[in-house]
């Protein structure tokens, strides 16, 4: 009895999470016109399994809730009950409300029934039409429903340790009707064998009531394989009933007798569980709100890790070998051995790095339903399209990218799609279009919105942009940066503000969630035909691009999608500002420049500007002019963290170890900036014409 | 050569380390010297002793904090304990050592520190009996640090509480 169920929690929510997901997609795949019995099958399958273990685990809000659910969806399988979009709304509703109240779970908060409750109320109005209409054809069908069951039931030793519990399974029957239990204690061993995660009895169980030989069947499925089951219609025996009923007060002394033995080593195992648990508990589950803990993993590339691994090991003792007893002559063989272990090691890290990796369906998978529930809203037909569903990414990469897809893709079914009508007066099918494309370019992945909609309104950004103070008028800006003022922050050209978007934080704050990942966010448009909003990502956040740069003595990296541009400066490009402050004049725009040795306290090979190089680099939607001694080579490095150990630095974002193994420090364009004290004030007191474009 | 004495001396007082380890014996701490002074820390903190290496110094930090180094492939700050002391600066020679430390940070988990000391010295066993509390001392950049005094045959040990002190040292 001494299992701990909680350590199987976290596998339970996760699968019903997945439970969920599969739900929810079948659900909307669903062809109401030709049902498919395999896709209400795989639907009933996700849910009896959440049903299943909620029970286990007695979680029985969610089972009893799932069992509501599961009963239509055994009606509709059985073709005795006609699903209709209503119906789907319900499930539907039910899915999400499983996965709120398994959130709950997950919280440990308590469950909140109350929308279950509704939700079942539902259920059991179709349920009764239902029986009204065709009256009992499964009950009927089945030969079942007798005056009772007598059930002998002789489980294996080993059940407790796999989770299953007999007096749950009781309490299960017991609902079925009156249950009488008779234990049996001949295989009881003496207290000294006696092994307390062994279960030693049987019992003749008999059950009084119109339960169905599947309900009771049912109650037992989780342990049939490893139980001797024997099921038989009662026969009405007055004699033997008074028997067992005679026996009934002597056996549970027996099994309290047993149950009070295993009860005190249970109550201190939880009990120490309970006093170790909380604190480590805690955090975990904050963390699980946002990312989950585990991840799956195929066997496929843990395979190819042992492999790799396996032959690393080889390398290894070669080399060691060769360690042992090395003379100059065998110094090829040194070298090539090396180079193996080298290749080695890359490929070894390749396949970690893989590890991490998963398929973007996961990302988007969400959005058939969000399509399909917005576009009702708002009264639009559109059609999603998913294309590169099985484009790879790393696991935080895309743990971060949801919410800002999720905004993206709300923002073209509001503002992009038209209504039908608007479509049709544009010669345009009635049906809209949403289409998300995903496809790795470089070492980037590139995720596409495409919409068949209106197209951005140039002019209407423009004047809301002008009336915002973003821009002034006399700015002559390309399109491109005009359709970049939409990322700008407090600008939102919602006529009204729905539900939906149109609060006027969002795609600035899209743009800063995809920054803060290193990637960056762009958006093209043709009037009348769509437009088209195109993510690049980072393939990991382990690993960056960089720019190699040398002030004095240290080495530090930018991460190389941050930088604009590099220069050599010239005087005639300098104006210096009454603040104080220095500004490179790029083309048409004032770019502030920052020393870095001034704000890092460290000694250059020279202060003067026009002997360095100066960096331009874009963070948080400015630019700064990075004042450095040398540039040096470009290559990719890997991410470590700073916090781990130390703390978070300002101005630097993390570090990394560079070929020769030492440490440098990677730049953080946004701390820079701030450490520096630039503000956008600052440089537009610049002097001059065209401070206009994204200087602004 | 006087690289290579030291450098042997660094792996026997890893081994010394590691025997003191597998004995299991209560209190042990590891001693070292600072400004002719022996200190002595715990040894169930102590990770592993290794010789000066340039470090690479973080913009804007304190002054105690000299740098980042890479310890196999984990970004580890070093502190100089002379400076937590309020000691003069000595050039590094190379007899200095950073002791690597295990230091618990709250949350359960632990962080990975070096601290740069002059010279380490043994490992010594000291009882709660044998240790003393330290003194009132107006030093007070140092009594924060200090847990007690103990006893070796010939000279007193400075037997410090490095854990939670260090980490309010980096963070602040």
């Amino acid at each position: 009895m001494s299992v701990d169920l909680s350590q199987f929690h976290q596998v339970f929510f996760e699968e019903s999470h997945e439970g969920l997901d599969i739900m929810e997609s079948a659900l909307l795949n669903l062809d109401l016109a030709s049902i498919e019995s395999e896709t209400i099958n795989e639907i009933f399958r996700a849910a009896h399994s959440i049903k299943g273990g909620s029970g286990t685990f007695g979680f029985s809000e969610i089972a009893d809730f799932t069992h509501v659910v599961e009963t239509l969806l055994d009606l509709i399988r059985s073709d005795q009950f006609v699903m209709e979009s209503e119906h789907v709304d319900l499930f539907l509703k039910s899915v999400d409300c499983l996965r709120t109240m398994i959130h709950q779970l997950e919280a440990g908060d308590d469950v909140d029934t109350e929308q279950s409750d509704a939700l079942k109320a539902q259920f059991e109005v179709y349920l009764n039409s239902k029986n009204n209409g065709s009256e009992d054809a499964s009950v009927e069908a089945s030969p079942a429903s007798t005056a009772g069951w007598n059930i002998y039931f002789a489980p294996d030793p080993d059940i407790l340790k796999t989770g299953n519990d007999p007096l749950r399974m009781f309490r299960e029957l017991d609902e079925l009707g009156a249950l009488t239990v008779k234990a049996n204690l001949s295989k009881l061993p003496n207290f000294g064998e006696m092994e307390p995660e062994s279960c030693y009895l049987s019992w003749d169980l008999r059950l009084e009531g119109d339960a169905t030989e599947a309900q009771v069947l049912e109650v037992f499925e989780w342990v049939i394989d490893d139980a001797e089951l024997k099921l038989s219609p009662l026969v009405a025996e007055p004699e033997d009933e008074g028997d067992s009923l005679k026996a009934s007060p002597e056996i549970p002394d027996d099994v309290a007798e047993d149950v009070k033995s295993a009860e005190p080593e249970k109550k201190s195992e939880q009990s120490v569980n309970v006093s170790s648990a909380p604190p480590a508990k805690k955090a975990p589950k904050k963390e699980t709100k946002t990312e989950s803990a585990s991840i799956r993993v195929g066997t496929d590339k843990v395979d190819s890790l042992i492999n790799m691994v396996g032959e690393l090991v080889i390398t290894q003792s070669m080399l060691g070998e060769l360690g042992r007893d090395f003379s100059i002559e065998r110094l090829p063989r040194l070298l090539e051995g090396l180079e193996q272990l080298s290749h080695h090691t890359r490929e070894l890290q390749e396949s970690v790095m893989r590890i991490r990796m998963l398929p973007i369906s996961f990302a988007f998978s969400r959005f058939p339903r969000l399509v399909h529930d917005i576009s009702k809203s708002l009264n639009k037909k559109v059609e999603l399209e998913l294309l590169g569903e099985q484009t790879e990414l790393d696991k935080t990469v895309m743990e971060r990218i949801g919410d800002p897809l999720v905004h993206l893709v709300r923002n073209s079914l509001d503002h992009g799609i038209e209504l039908p009508e608007q479509r049709v007066a544009a010669g345009k099918s009635e049906m809209g279009k949403i289409t998300l494309n995903a496809f790795h370019q470089g070492g980037n992945i590139v995720i596409q919105i495409i919409d068949d909609g209106a197209g951005l309104n140039k002019e209407r950004i423009l004047s809301k942009a002008i009336e915002k103070g973003l821009v002034s008028e006399h700015d002559n800006l390309s399109d491109e940066q005009i359709y970049d003022l939409v990322f700008r922050p407090g600008f939102s050209t919602a006529a009204e503000i729905t539900d939906i978007s149109g609060r006027g934080v969002g795609m600035d704050v899209v743009r800063r969630n995809i920054q803060d990942l290193n990637g960056s966010v762009e958006v093209e448009s043709t009037p009348g035909q769509g437009s088209v909003f195109t993510i690049r990502l980072p393939l990991t956040l382990a690993i960056l691009d960089g720019q190699l740069i040398r002030v004095g003595e240290q080495v530090y990296i930018f991460p190389l999608v941050s930088i604009v541009e590099s220069i050599q400066s010239y005087d005639q490009m300098i104006h210096r500002v009454s603040t104080g402050c220095e500004v490179l004049r790029l083309r048409e725009e004032y770019v502030p420049i920052v020393r870095l040795w001034d704000i890092f306290n460290i000694k250059p090979d020279s202060e003067k500007l026009e002997d360095g190089l100066l960096v331009v680099v874009e963070g948080d939607n400015m630019k700064v002019a990075v004042l450095v001694d040398d540039l040096l080579a470009q290559q990719q490095v890997v991410i470590k963290s700073l916090q781990d150990n130390y703390r978070s630095v300002d101005g630097i974002s993390g570090a990394t170890i560079l070929g020769d193994g030492t440490v440098s420090l990677i730049l953080d364009i946004s701390g820079l900036i701030k450490l520096a004290g630039v503000s956008r004030d600052d440089y537009k007191k610049a002097p001059a014409p065209g401070d206009s474009s994204e200087a602004a | 050569m006087l690289q290579e004495q030291s450098a042997k001396e660094i792996e026997q007082a890893n081994e010394s380390l590691e025997a003191a380890r597998s004995q299991n014996l209560g209190e042990q701490y590891l001693t070292f010297f600072m400004n002719e002074e022996e200190f002595g820390v715990s040894i169930l903190s102590v990770q592993e002793i290794r010789g000066w290496e340039d470090v690479t110094p973080i913009p804007n930090a304190p002054k105690q904090v000299k740098g980042v180094m890479n310890l196999r492939g984990t970004v580890v700050p070093v502190i100089d304990l002379r400076v937590c002391f309020g000691l003069e600066r000595i050039e590094y020679s190379e007899e200095t050592v950073v002791i690597i430390l295990a230091v618990p940070s709250g949350k359960g988990s632990t962080k990975t520190m070096g601290v740069v000391v002059d010279a380490v010295s043994d490992v010594h066993n000291f009882d709660d009996a044998s240790v003393q509390p330290s003194p009132e001392l107006s030093h007070a950049g140092q009594a924060q640090y200090i847990r007690g005094l103990g006893s070796t045959d010939d000279q007193m040990v400075i037997l410090l509480n490095l854990t939670d002190q260090l980490i309010e040292e980096i963070t602040h």
